[in-house]
């Protein structure tokens, strides 16, 4: 064990430090700039190769090792710069499907666009019905020539109403055991027979609005469009959610909400008393502490093993359950900090700090079951790590 | 950047392991545990032989040479098979001494605590039940050369079966002004003696001093600002003890999987049902976890001393609430047979009651937790 960096990986680090120093602004000065900041500073990190910095070089990406990327990210983090890429999807599992399943012209034909920032992809997996047991999706897919003709629906697709394209599973063949017929098209959100509809969540409009159904009648897709071989979706999900990493970008926004939660403790009573001198409260604080903590200290182990056997690991999955159960509990420990004033809802007289926390304590559902839900990943843990029986 | 461990260290790990299931297997550890020191002297001294003892002692003082992170993977093994020794008290013992011995006091020591021929125990906690140096009130008189000794220490590990007791007495008002005197258990005026525990693999009890001379030669450091490094002392404890814990819930997780795989009712082995795999889940995310802590705050004893003091802090904390929920999960999981002394799993629900408060309860580190980020 060791937890200092290689000489190497020191120098790197000071790269993106002075990189930084020289090319991210001030958050008064980024805010003056409005989007034309975000415009420059993907660009410039492009140019750089940071953005995709994982991928091969002769995609396009930057092909940094392990460990660079998270000397990356950390750095990143640190100095708040916004992320790297608009196309988050994209970057994290369509074009990496791309890279591994798809062929050169599919590659030349997606990737700048993910790399540039143009694309905005949606992922096309849940469906009515077809939520944690994803294999049983129906939505068909029926060739006709050199198409495929869609039909069917997908649900909770984030940002489909902004998105260029869909990474879409469908089912090809009916006939053949379930994951075996599933196969993926990469579709145009601007198909002819493509209707999307906005999902209300009961935090209403105090969101901004995130999810749709996307209704497909009829729409025909080119053949070209399909990743890997027909019947292969199944294997690019697997591959996908493998590719999940160790999240260290969740611990870091842990870190900064319990500072901010300690921040309100510090402002706020409990029966009268200043909050902080509440031993109840104080062991939860101490218990987020502890937990978060622990989740970046598995996301190190994981890296280690990702670097020594470039394998699955369990960490990912612990992680991910940590970042459920700390969504919840503190956002919870926040509201609960207002008091009286907790069950305002929005920015009122009678609300305090404009109705922050409350919006936190109905949001965590777009992260805690939208990731699949703790329950199934207990399932997974229980049954993969611990060879228990499956339901 | 690496968090994985060495070739040497997983083979340690193998051998420990593979030691302990060939010569104390649990039917031995009952059977030791029922005698009236509740260790083996011959397997202590085999120990010794194998290098065990001293892992962390230089090699010139008849100790591996080797580092906390080390004694981690022992302790982890020691833990998981609920090995009756005093192996934790004997181990904080030596440290005590390598850090704060003179050359001198560590040649007269600690080969024999690295070879089994002595057993040494640190006594630090007092009545007060507060794990810290502010705890420790034993006042001690200035007698010419000496020290004069009165009072009595609580929580002592293995208190009958060690011969040389590493005692924190305090030299003056200021809150850093301790010391820390080497005492044997045959002078005059000492009495040590154990009580009946909920776990009768573990050993603990009493250090009474009665007018206890202690020579100055015996007073490890520069006497009187030894503060700090008992702090540090008490870090290593808890360490020492979560590694325990690690393996101890490792082991008890294995043992309640099996039952859930072989035990069926309604046509189902009772691992098929979520209300059995949920918590045993549960108790393999926070087993992995803890063990994170751990294996830094390991670390970090040996390379980045100031972080020792919270890292052992949300380790213990950490592992003492999972320990303690493992130790009720896997009862419930075994339902009636986990009630039996029959079945194995009772020895680790009882080591969950007996881990808790050694060294600070959750309670305490959480505290200190907050206390070090001034809160």
């Amino acid at each position: 064990m060791d937890f200092d960096l290689s000489p190497e990986e020191r120098e790197f680090r000071e790269e993106v430090r002075a990189f930084n120093a020289e090319h991210l602004p001030s958050a008064a000065e980024r805010k003056k700039m409005g989007p034309a900041f975000f415009v420059e500073w993907w660009q410039l990190i492009r140019e750089k190769r940071w953005v995709g910095f994982e991928w091969p070089r002769k995609y396009g990406g930057g092909g940094g090792s392990l460990m660079e990327q998270y000397v990356l990210k950390q750095e990143m983090l640190a100095a708040r710069a916004p992320a790297l890429g608009r196309d988050y999807t994209g970057l994290g599992w369509v074009g990496p499907a791309i890279i591994q399943f798809g062929n050169d012209e599919q590659c030349e034909r997606y990737l700048p666009d993910i790399l540039d920032s143009k694309s905005a992809w949606c992922t096309g997996y849940s469906e009515p019905g077809v939520g944690s047991d994803l294999a049983s999706l129906r939505c068909r897919a029926v060739l006709d020539g050199d198409e495929y003709v869609v039909n069917g629906q997908k649900t909770w697709t984030s940002m489909a109403h902004h998105g260029t394209g869909l990474y879409c599973m469908v089912r090809s063949d009916p006939d053949v055991p379930k994951y075996d017929g599933i196969s993926c098209l990469l579709i145009d959100l601007k198909s002819p027979g493509i209707e999307v509809r906005p999902i209300e969540s009961f935090a209403g409009d105090h969101f901004a609005h995130l999810y749709n159904d996307v209704y497909f009648d009829n729409v025909r897709v080119p053949v070209a469009n399909r990743v890997g071989e027909e019947g292969e979706g199944w294997a690019i999900i697997c591959s996908a959610l493998q590719r999940e990493r160790s999240g260290i970008a969740e611990v870091n926004r842990h870190h900064e909400a319990l500072e901010r939660l300690i921040e309100l403790a510090g402002n706020s009573r409990i029966a009268g008393k200043p909050a902080l001198e509440n031993d109840s409260l104080r062991r939860r604080l101490a218990a987020f502490d502890a937990r978060i903590e622990a989740s970046r200290l598995n996301g190190l182990r994981s890296l280690t093993r990702q670097l020594r056997e470039n394998g699955a690991d369990s960490e990912a999955s612990i992680n991910k359950l940590h970042n459920c159960d700390l969504l919840v509990a503190m956002a919870e420990t926040g509201i609960e900090l207002l008091g009286g004033a907790s069950p305002y809802l929005g920015d009122s007289e009678a609300s305090l700090y404009r109705g922050k926390w409350q919006i936190g304590a109905l949001g965590w559902p777009t992260t805690v079951i939208g990731g699949g839900t703790p329950n199934v990943q207990k399932n997974i843990i229980a049954e993969r790590m611990l060879g228990l029986p499956k339901d | 950047m690496n968090f994985g461990f060495t070739e040497e260290q997983d083979l340690l790990r193998r051998e420990v392991r593979r030691f302990l299931d060939e010569r104390c297997p649990l039917p031995e550890v009952r059977r030791i545990i029922e005698t009236p020191s509740g260790y083996s002297e011959p397997l202590w001294k085999e120990l010794g032989a194998l290098g065990w003892l001293g892992l962390s002692v230089p090699e010139d003082l008849g100790g591996a040479g080797l580092s906390w992170l080390d004694l981690s993977v022992l302790l982890e093994e020691t833990g998981r098979s609920l090995f009756p020794s005093p192996l934790i008290a004997n181990t904080l013992a030596a440290t005590a001494l390598l850090e704060l011995g003179s050359q001198e006091q560590k040649s007269r020591w600690l080969p024999g605590l690295c070879d089994g021929s002595r057993v040494g125990s640190p006594a630090l906690i007092e009545e007060s039940d507060i794990i810290s140096v502010a705890g420790m009130q034993l006042r001690a008189e200035e007698d010419g050369d000496a020290w004069r000794l009165n009072g009595r220490k609580c929580q002592v590990l293995d208190p009958e079966s060690a011969n040389l007791f590493i005692v924190s007495f305090r030299t003056g008002a200021g809150p850093q002004d301790l010391a820390l005197a080497v005492i044997e258990a045959d002078e005059k005026g000492v009495s040590a003696r154990s009580f009946p525990m909920i776990d009768a693999s573990k050993r603990m009890g009493h250090l009474d001093l009665e007018d206890v001379r202690v020579d100055k030669s015996r007073i490890l450091g520069d006497g009187g600002h030894a503060g700090p490094a008992i702090a540090r002392l008490l870090d290593a404890g808890a360490l020492a003890v979560t590694a325990e814990m690690a393996g101890a819930v490792d082991a008890a997780l294995e043992l309640s999987v099996a039952y859930a795989k072989e035990r069926v009712q309604f046509e189902h082995p009772i691992g098929h049902f979520q209300g059995i795999k949920h918590p045993l889940a549960e108790i393999y995310v926070d087993a992995e976890s803890f063990k994170s802590l751990l294996y830094y705050g390991a670390w970090c004893f040996d390379h980045r001393p100031e972080e020792l003091p919270r890292y052992a802090s949300l380790a213990k904390a950490y592992a003492t609430e999972a320990f303690i929920r493992t130790g009720i999960d896997s009862i419930h999981i075994h339902g009636a047979m986990g009630f039996t002394t029959a079945h194995d799993i009772h020895l680790y629900f009882k080591r969950s009651k007996w881990a808790r408060p050694i060294f600070g309860d959750a309670e305490t580190h959480y505290e200190r937790v907050l206390e070090l980020r001034g809160l």
